[in-house]
């Protein structure tokens, strides 16, 4: 099916903020959703991105600030005269009427009569054809999902919100359906924007991703982008696992010289996000699949100017393709090392001495006033 | 795209900031909603005990017209001749209440749990009394309570009758006009408040929980003891105030089935207001009665800790 | 015994049953009785069958007067009580504004108190006012105690919808009219349905409250206690299991068409 490009435009948010009394829901916020990309809201529960969403939809007041579509000004607008549409969390799709009349409602309302070609072609787009006159609870959660998003999309909306969407299926049908959403958006060209706390979701599907912490936009950047360059500690801890070191700059000439855990690390100075003067206090990062593990007996045969770190297996689990290690060392108690299973490595278990090696251009750097621990936690209570 | 590229901030808002409130019009919509409903219930349920707790202060006769006097003699004076009345009531309705709860619990438990497919029809048979106006059902026991009758001949034959006669309950080879008829009128029209709210509650209950407490070793006396009984406690309650709320203020059956000295109070005050027009006892009474019932229905929920009934 | 041990074995379900027969018994005789021809003005004892009171139900004079009197009452209360009720309990569920306490307090008292106590203040109120007691007193009475019972039904029923819905009908270009009518009033139907049917059934078989305010007006409830003091013609059995019977074939109609929409609605 092919979709005309709706003359609309980019959301654009500006300064928009939310307060239920004193509760700062959203901090004033500042966001542009370009035409035709699928963005992503990504973040734990109660970080704002729900009401953020909400707020472009129009089912919550903006407390200050004001929503644009394309030129115009929307922040006023009832939601039923936007040109928006939803899928909700967990559907809500109307219980008394079909599979049929609930993807036409958008439709009838909107005073249009002969609605069956279009409903049908948007079933067959969402493969649920057969379905036509069942009613929602006779539905699986997966097909409820696609009437969901058939219902949003008949309306060719300029913008389809989704509030995790996914969130009630389980782990395979997600898979699967992420596939089919990022299908569905190449397909009918709409923009799409996506709230979800699941990062793996955000990052399979969206070309730009905004994480959001406390009511505020953490950092937004192309998914690669986030997890290689992340500027804050909760960035780097809510997208996938990095060791963080905190070490002090002994050299700003050339590459960065940190010394931290007893040796001295270096990075490049463009993948620092923080000032960086001699004397100055850094965190240093890197992911744990950048890292490679070495016997301290082999230590001789690491090439030179490789990051190196000494420390003891203290754990060790074997995953499959991969196997992951925690390794305690000067530099931090519980360093995470991820090593493909490619051969298997006689030695590397719990207690033995080894050697942390990887490539310095690997290496971030970030400001060393934060909480080290930022966005851990609310990737376990995520899970 | 990479963080350098990150889409251009957009020009900041030229107006200052401008907090949005929810319009006056919104903010009202409730109150209109509620104002109607709410206007009717205080015009014609919460002005009219008003009225009656100042008619009950008065003194006067039809002839001359009543006025407040504040003349609280007139509750004294009633409850010094209608205290009978009252302890019948209480009794009455009490006992009423306790049989259809050990009556209803067995019916109900039936429906939630052992019906089956016949759920439903069973349902319908415990409602279906409500269709036939229950004035009309309660003559039907005259006939069924009849001297003479097949009832009164088989309690006479087992000699149940001779118990019950000692015990005041009945007199002796007669069941009609006899408190036991009384009680077992109002027990029979208030059976089905007592057994649909115990049944809503004991349905929620999991059936899973009967076999948990089966598997950690509880007989199925003790599973009834403590979980199934336990869990029922939010209907038990609310069927027992729907049951004895109104049959303390019941005085159909005590016409209808008993005698005079099976008076209950609601034929006293039917009575002061409708033949003897002495409004200020009759308002008294039924303020005594307000009273009672009230005390005895807080007290009753504080006890149980169900306070969430409305 | 293996019969004793059947009996302590389904001991819950033969109560059950005992008790549903105890119920049951009062219809049963009713129905009965509609057959009988009595020797004096009461229908109290058997004597023999006759179809006579069905042949001519409206026989006996004042009773089908009585009884239309009392449908339209029941009609009109069931009405203002669901539409008030339902305003309230919508009010109650979906938004905040204050004094909740005291109005939910108001609405619970109703069904806290002795009909009788109600119907004597109610009757004080109008014979302070000077009103003429009669079809409008009793109905401003039947709307009043209905009122609370179809606030209960309603809010227990909005309570558990969604409001999610409400948002995605606003999303789909609903506005607040369209919203309420296509999707609000649809799901909440059932509660109100439920609440309709409960107020019905109140107003047509109450007494108490009816009997202090009719003044001379006569309903059928106040049509069969005046006739337990007069006489009981077979005419009321009639009238009570013609009742009863339409109300069990609507009854089971209803599921009839139920089961089998369900069974339908199945590929």
């Amino acid at each position: 099916m092919t979709q005309q490009q709706t003359a609309g435009g980019d959301v654009r948010l500006a300064g928009i903020s939310k307060t239920y009394g004193s509760f700062t829901a959203v901090q004033p916020l500042d966001l542009t959703v370009p035409q035709g990309s699928f963005f992503a809201l990504l973040g734990a529960s109660g970080c704002g991105k729900t009401t953020t969403l909400r707020m472009i939809a129009g089912l919550e007041e903006a407390t200050t600030g004001t929503v644009f579509l394309g030129e115009k000004d929307i922040t006023d607008l009832p939601p039923y005269k936007r040109p928006v549409n939803t899928v909700f969390q967990s559907y809500a799709l109307f219980p008394h009427l079909d599979i049929t009349e609930n993807v036409a409602f958008g439709l009838r309302r909107r005073g249009i009569k002969s609605v069956k070609k279009q409903v049908d072609d948007m079933l067959e787009l969402v493969e649920l054809g057969d379905f036509a006159r069942r009613k929602p609870h006779q539905l699986s959660g997966g097909q409820q999902q696609r009437v969901a998003v058939a219902r949003a999309l008949i309306n060719h909306p300029q913008v389809l919100l989704l509030d995790e969407p996914l969130g009630a299926l389980d782990l395979k049908l997600r898979r699967q359906m992420q596939l089919e959403l990022k299908r569905i958006q190449t397909e009918v060209g709409i923009t799409f924007v996506h709230v979800t706390h699941d990062q793996e979701e955000a990052m399979t599907m969206a070309d730009t991703v905004a994480v959001m912490n406390g009511g505020r936009v953490e950092q937004l950047g192309a998914p690669a982008d986030l997890y290689e360059n992340p500027r804050t500690t909760f960035v780097a801890n809510f997208l996938g696992t990095s060791n963080l070191i905190e070490g002090e700059i002994v050299s700003t000439g050339g590459d960065l010289v940190v010394a931290a855990g007893g040796g001295k690390l270096t990075l490049p100075r463009e993948r620092c996000s923080a000032a960086t003067t001699t004397g100055g206090r850094l965190l240093l990062g890197i992911r744990p699949e950048k890292i490679s593990l070495a016997h301290a007996d082999d230590a001789d045969s690491i090439a030179a100017g490789r990051n190196r770190v000494t420390g003891r297996i203290v754990d060790s689990s074997f995953i499959g393709v991969s196997t992951q290690y925690v390794v305690e060392s000067p530099a931090g108690k519980a360093l995470q090392v991820y090593e493909q299973n490619i051969d298997r490595r006689a030695g590397l278990l719990p207690g033995a001495e080894v050697v942390l090696h990887w490539n310095p251009a690997h290496t971030f750097g970030l400001d060393a006033d934060q909480d080290i621990d930022a966005g851990v936690e609310s990737v376990e209570d995520a899970a | 795209m990479s963080l350098t590229e990150a889409p251009p901030a957009p020009p900041a808002d030229p107006r200052e900031p401008v907090l949005r409130k929810p319009s006056t019009r919104k903010r009202l919509v409730p109150y209109w909603l509620l104002l109607p409903g709410i206007l009717w219930l205080v015009v014609f349920f919460a002005l009219p005990l008003v009225y009656q707790a100042s008619t009950s202060v008065q003194t006067g006769s039809l002839e001359q017209g009543f006025e407040v006097t504040w003349h609280f003699q007139t509750y004294v004076d009633a409850l010094r001749e209608y205290y009978p009345q009252f302890i019948r009531s209480l009794l009455y309705a009490g006992t009423a209440t306790i049989l259809c709860l050990l009556l209803g619990y067995p019916l109900a438990y039936l429906i939630a749990f052992k019906a089956g497919r016949w759920r439903n029809l069973v349902l319908v048979l415990v409602i279906a009394p409500f269709f036939t106006s229950f004035l009309i059902r309660t003559l039907a026991w005259k006939t069924i309570l009849a001297d003479g009758g097949a009832v009164v001949d088989v309690l006479n034959t087992l000699h149940v009758l001779d118990v019950t006669s000692w015990l005041g309950w009945t007199e002796s080879n007669r069941v009609l006009a006899t408190p036991m008829a009384v009680v077992c009128g109002l027990t029979y029209n208030f059976l089905p408040f007592m057994i649909l709210p115990l049944y809503t509650s004991l349905e929620r209950i999991d059936g899973r929980l009967h076999e948990a407490a089966g598997d950690l070793y509880a007989t199925p006396a003790t599973t009834f003891r403590k979980v199934t009984f336990p869990l029922s406690m939010p209907g038990v309650v609310s069927g027992t105030l729907l049951t004895f709320i109104p049959a303390s203020g019941d005085y159909v059956n005590a016409e209808l089935l008993g005698s005079t000295d099976t008076k209950m109070v609601g034929s006293v005050i039917q009575s002061q207001f409708l033949r003897v027009l002495d409004y200020p006892t009759a308002a008294a009474l039924s303020f005594i009665l307000m009273a009672i019932v009230l005390l005895a229905v807080t007290f009753y929920i504080r006890r149980s800790g169900t306070e969430d009934l409305v | 015994m293996p019969v004793l041990r059947w009996i302590r074995r389904n001991l819950v379900v033969i109560a059950g049953l005992l008790t549903l027969a105890y119920m049951i018994l009062p219809n049963i005789v009713v129905m009965v009785f509609s057959f009988n021809k009595p020797n004096g003005r009461f229908n109290y004892a058997w004597q023999r069958f006759s179809l006579d009171a069905w042949k001519d139900p409206c026989g006996v004079a004042d009773l089908c007067g009585s009884l239309s009197l009392s449908l339209q009452i029941a009609f009109w209360a069931t009405l203002g009580a669901t539409a008030l009720g339902t305003m309230i309990a919508f009010a109650l569920v979906r938004y905040r504004f204050r004094a909740r306490g005291a109005i939910n307090s108001l609405i619970f008292l109703p069904m806290a108190m002795p009909e009788v106590v109600m119907a004597a203040s109610l009757l004080t109120l109008f014979l302070n006012m000077g009103a003429q007691l009669g079809f409008w007193t009793v109905l401003i009475a039947h709307i009043m105690f209905c009122l609370s019972f179809v606030v209960t039904a309603v809010k227990a029923r909005v309570m558990s919808m969604d409001p999610r819905l409400e948002e995605a009908a606003r999303d789909l270009y609903a506005g607040p009219v369209q919203t309420f009518l296509r999707v609000t009033l649809p799901i909440a139907a059932p509660g109100i349905a439920a609440g309709a049917m409960l107020a019905f059934a109140l107003s047509f078989d109450d007494f108490i409250i009816t009997n202090f305010n009719a003044g001379s007006t006569v309903t059928f409830p106040m049509f069969v206690w005046g006739s337990a003091q007069r006489g009981t013609p077979v005419q009321i059995n009639v009238i009570g299991t013609a009742m009863f019977i339409i109300a069990i074939s609507v009854v089971l109609v209803g599921q009839v068409i139920a089961s089998r929409r369900k069974n339908n609605a199945r590929p």
